[in-house]
């Protein structure tokens, strides 16, 4: 690690990931956990039983003021007046070209919305918005002050409502309240980036340590554990999340990254709309899908995807899934070879790989039930 | 961490026990751990020459694929076939069970350039 130690921020939980004997490693101008005791047993954790992430690198802002709404409309591609006081959204900020600036959740409370962004496109992104920014709103960035704590995973429920009055199982996916979790007052979101239930804790971050300590001291009898960066990337491929920077990024746009579903060209005038509505009037030239690769190695960023020979695309995520024991990838290919079932090869650093695209998420979990 | 004494090191974090002229390869515990899970091993045939610096197989990990180097010149005389079903014994085990292979030294003249137990130590400290 060259990076100069002084411009690396430590999260409130730096001490408890050291003292866990995490693997640190800068990401996103942060130290953050990679792994504690693997991968693997992190993510089958998850998968199985309860895992906590430090995220506090995510970066929010809040945007308020009597022109919020119009401001956010026209600056992300889902529909925010369709949230209701309490609810979250996952969307995306385009430019006027359709590329992406970001992926964010936007989560709207009585007096604002917050935004919650990639830690590495924060000041990007804060940048961006501010330039748009009209008088009748404001902006702030206030990530600094906020920890952000994942508990994930099939028992984050039964760990939780041990420390709040607050009626867990009212919050339904993408929906939060606001109430004290061990007498700390929080915004506790049904949210994550793992395919399973959970919530995200936003507090402020001088009760770091308390909030920790309650969580791990709480989910001991669930034998509750850590999990890092690392198995926080092969939880969201096996739902085949985005990732940005990997899966999306500004050469990108939503209908081609398969994010349709948050993209509504009909609710108005918003960035890269023009560019969309154009896009799929011609049809779409690629699409991100998934792939099932034969054997052990994964598929990894960068490779090339082939077909009879030629190059028909590229893989942007790749790894071995630990819960479906098999190699798995998300690619953008040709939208002719983007069919499932469509037999295709992976340039593995001079290997050919056998592949075949197969329906997604590729782990059939459910986070909303 | 450990690394045994009686083993030479490389900056590419293979470890080498000289025996004479025959020489055992692996990884080192620290490349293990910066590694992470490992899931495949792509491994020489017997018979294959090795050259120093240059690779001979790689280590795929959950999260990262890694080339693996020799370090001296020779030849690839047998390779462990628990790798193939069991690549995990190199996190578990990286100095014993995990070793990757053992070649015939034909020109030891490359271990110059290897390093002591207590140089590669520092290499990893920071």
């Amino acid at each position: 690690m060259s990076t100069s130690s002084g411009l690396i921020k430590k999260t409130p939980f730096y001490d408890k990931h050291v003292a866990a004997g995490a693997k640190m490693a800068e990401f996103a101008g942060y130290y953050m956990p990679i792994r504690y005791d693997g991968d693997i047993i992190e993510h089958l954790r998850v998968r199985t039983n309860v895992g906590v992430f430090d995220v506090t690198h995510m970066g929010e802002f809040y945007v308020s003021g009597d022109g919020a709404m119009e401001f956010l409309q026209k600056m992300t591609v889902n529909d925010v007046s369709k949230l209701a006081l309490h609810q979250a959204q996952y969307s995306a900020m385009c430019k006027p070209d359709g590329g992406i600036v970001d992926d964010l959740i936007v989560y709207r409370y009585a007096d604002k919305f917050m935004l919650v962004v990639n830690a590495a496109n924060l000041e990007k992104d804060f940048n961006w918005l501010k330039s748009h920014c009209p008088a009748n709103a404001k902006l702030e960035n206030v990530s600094d002050n906020i920890a952000l704590l994942a508990l994930q995973g099939p028992n984050a429920m039964n760990v939780l409502q041990q420390l709040t009055t607050v009626n867990l199982s009212n919050i339904k996916f993408y929906w939060f309240d606001e109430g004290e979790v061990d007498g700390v007052h929080m915004t506790i979101s049904r949210t994550g980036y793992t395919g399973e239930i959970g919530y995200e804790l936003y507090f402020d971050e001088k009760y770091g340590d308390k909030i920790w300590n309650a969580v791990m001291k709480a989910g001991e009898k669930f034998n509750i554990g850590l999990a890092g960066l690392g198995a926080r990337d092969t939880l969201r491929l096996e739902m085949k999340y985005c990732l940005y920077g990997n899966d999306i990024d500004e050469t990108t746009h939503p209908l081609e990254a398969g994010l349709g579903w948050i993209t509504k060209l009909k609710k108005g005038d918003f960035n890269g709309r023009d560019v969309m509505l154009k896009a799929k009037e011609k049809g779409l030239t690629r699409l991100l899908i998934g792939l099932e690769v034969e054997g052990r190695i994964p598929a990894r960023h960068g490779y090339d995807v082939m077909k009879d020979g030629e190059k028909v695309g590229i893989i942007t995520s790749g790894t071995f899934s630990p819960t479906l024991q098999k190699a798995i990838a998300m690619a953008y290919v040709d939208t002719r070879f983007s069919e499932n079932g469509t037999s295709l090869t992976v340039n593995a650093r001079g290997r050919s790989l056998s592949a075949k695209v197969i329906p997604t998420p590729f782990y059939n979990g459910n986070p909303s039930k | 961490m450990n690394f045994p004494e009686d083993l030479l090191y490389s900056t590419s974090h293979e470890w080498i026990k000289l025996n004479g002229d025959e020489a055992t390869i692996g990884i080192t515990e620290y490349a293990q751990s910066e590694l992470g899970d490992i899931i495949f091993v792509e491994t020489p045939e017997v018979g294959r020459k090795i050259q120093p610096g240059q690779p001979f197989g790689s280590i795929e990990a959950v999260k990262t694929v890694s080339d693996l180097y020799g370090p001296l010149t020779g030849e690839v005389t047998d390779v462990n076939s628990k790798l193939t079903d069991t690549p995990e014994v190199i996190n578990s085990d990286p100095y014993g069970e995990g070793w990757i292979i053992k070649m015939k030294v034909t020109d030891a003249s490359a271990k110059a350039q290897l390093l002591s137990v207590q140089k590669y130590k520092e290499t990893t400290a920071h």
